[in-house]
């Protein structure tokens, strides 16, 4: 796997399964690593491979999902299909080169934090010895990378929270934290895109979905944007409850 | 069209999955043991991708509201009509007023059951597959309910359609079958091969030695997204975290407690667990038909084996979707 001069400093390429590579990307900061999983996700947007199926982007690497069939059909068989990919991978990165990525759009977030929203705010203050209103404005006064979409539909991992913030997850996990919580885990923050079990500290929550069922922009959110949260009364909240159709 | 008149244990719509929108969270859903939803379709003449019902554990009781053609692959929890078993692995003739019932558990523990022309759901970003946790797809984003109502699409009238005696009082046949394209034997310890997975040297060597020679248990609490498995604890070396990344269908990840996951069709886009092996593509379909409280050994093969199992799989799929429209084109 030494053979390619864009290896070893950058990035390496390895097989995840029969049907999945794996481009992981090294030796640099989070950001800067970020910067490349997005623009080799734009290659791969704009000019697929032939029996490329989909891909998945990660903080730190990018999986490529694949037919080796679609791949082999009038292939020369000497060669395995990751090799294939690989190669086709190799010369989409250097097709990235020489791309400029779109601006990153910035996506403002209403939430209603505390009371019956947000459990656990008071948690997370007597943990930092802070206030509640201290939390609250920690959170909401901080501009957060979207650094990729996973878990549950539109869920965004988030960067940038302020440490000051951080709190460990609940020692017994709730059956059912509902759509739309905004919580910490860690010194992670991020919102429930499902109602769903989970352990984070509940804070706040939003009345704005995070997905929706359309195929040219199903999630509200895109790896690269950037989130804003602002509070809002529950008034607010209660009022501002609705679909998201464009941002 | 079907009326639904018990539900049985899980009974869920899918196709062959969600693709294209892992990137933004939706996962893939669709049939946990493809290749056997596979050959129900071509059995019916369907495309390879359209929804069937995927049936676990415990049969649906359905009637048959119109005269269709049907074909029920997979495990074999024992179809019938008037108590009569329906064959499996064959297009079935089944006329309007039969009442499709199901016995017990025989082998495997799901099937399938495809409709000439597929079910009529609509298709919810390019699916028509059910995702139970986000609600979304197949019927009304659920398991089907006592009650409901099962459409089929629209579609050229069935070869089969016009040969069978309708008169037949439960179902009529053809001599022909598919198949199995995997074994489907109720082993004491079902064999599943698998690859090295992202993290397989970080595990300790007890736990690698312990991985291949020791046997599994597939837990009860094992379902769609995963199934849990009791057996060695699996320790890993180093301790540092991993950043969220893909995870992949066939996945065996290694939570915190030591006891390993099985990644299946309803399994998260991303995750952060130590991933200890990959269950090659061919193999998925013996996990999925394996029930809770049996056991699974694993067995190590190369790339190129797992890469000549999976083309040699979809040319078997292909002949057996040639030779089966070879015997309708001579009905």
């Amino acid at each position: 796997m030494n053979d390619s001069p864009l290896q070893g400093n950058s990035f390496q390429i390895f097989p995840v399964s029969e049907t999945a590579a794996m481009v992981q990307f090294y030796n640099e900061s989070r950001e800067q690593t970020h910067v490349k999983v997005r623009t080799l996700s734009l290659v791969l947007d704009q000019s697929p491979f032939v029996g490329m199926i989909e891909y998945v982007p990660g903080f730190t690497s990018l999986t490529v999902y694949y037919d080796p069939f679609m791949l082999r059909k009038n292939k020369d068989k000497d060669i395995s299909t990751f090799e294939m990919v690989k190669e086709l991978l190799e010369d989409k990165m250097k097709q990235g080169e020489t791309l400029s990525l779109p601006v990153n759009k910035l996506v403002r977030i209403p939430v209603v934090y505390g009371g019956e929203y947000g459990p656990d705010l008071k948690e997370v203050a007597d943990y930092n010895h802070l206030t509640e209103n201290d939390v609250i404005q920690k959170h909401s006064d901080v501009t957060y990378l979207v650094y990729m979409i996973g878990f549950a539909p539109g869920f965004p991992y988030l960067g940038g929270m302020d440490q000051d913030i951080a709190a460990p997850r609940k020692q017994t996990p709730r059956t059912s934290v509902p759509a739309g919580s905004v919580g910490i885990a860690g010194s992670q923050t991020g919102v429930y895109s499902l109602t769903t079990p989970g352990g984070w500290q509940i804070i706040g929550r939003t009345s704005k979905p995070l997905f929706q069922l359309k195929e040219e922009n199903p999630s509200l959110l895109q790896m690269g944007d950037y989130v804003q949260f602002y509070p809002i009364s529950a008034e607010e909240y209660e009022s501002g409850k609705g679909d998201f159709v464009d941002v | 069209m079907f009326k639904v008149w018990k539900p049985g244990f899980l009974t869920t719509i899918q196709d062959l999955g969600r693709t294209g929108f892992q990137k933004d969270g939706f996962i893939v859903s669709g049939a946990i043991d493809p290749f056997s939803l596979r050959i129900a379709n071509i059995l019916v003449g369907n495309s390879e991708q359209e929804a069937g019902l995927e049936i676990t554990l415990q049969g649906p009781t359905l009637s048959v509201e119109e005269d269709t053609v049907i074909a029920i692959t997979g495990g074999d929890l024992t179809p019938m009509i008037q108590n009569n078993p329906l064959p499996m692995w064959r297009p079935i003739f089944v006329p309007k007023g039969s009442l499709i019932e199901w016995g017990g558990c025989k082998t495997g523990c799901r099937a399938y059951l495809s409709v000439a022309g597929g079910l009529s759901v609509p298709k919810v970003l390019g699916s028509k597959s059910t995702y139970l946790r986000a609600g979304i797809g197949g019927f009304e984003g659920r398991g089907i309910k006592k009650g409901d109502t099962l459409f089929i699409e629209e579609k050229p009238e069935h070869p089969l359609l016009s040969v069978f005696d309708k008169d037949y009082a439960d179902f009529s046949t053809v001599s022909w079958q598919a198949s199995p394209p995997y074994d489907f034997a109720n082993k004491k310890t079902k064999t599943v091969r698998v690859l090295p997975g992202v993290h397989y040297s970080q595990f300790t060597n007890e736990s690698l030695d312990a991985f291949f020679q020791e046997s599994f248990q597939v837990h009860t609490q094992s379902d769609r997204m995963g199934y849990r498995l009791h057996g060695p604890l699996l320790e890993r070396r180093q301790k540092d975290e991993i950043l969220s990344e893909a995870v992949t269908l066939g996945t065996v990840q290694v939570p915190a407690d030591g006891n390993p996951v099985i990644l299946l069709a309803d399994r998260q886009t991303t995750g952060g667990y130590p991933r200890i092996a990959q269950v090659i593509s061919v193999d998925i379909s013996v996990v999925a038909q394996t029930k809770p409280g049996e056991q699974l050994h694993f067995k190590a093969v190369t790339w190129g084996e797992a890469e000549s199992l999976y083309v040699d799989r979809q040319i078997d799929v292909h002949s057996i979707k040639s030779s089966t429209y070879e015997k309708l084109r001579q009905v």
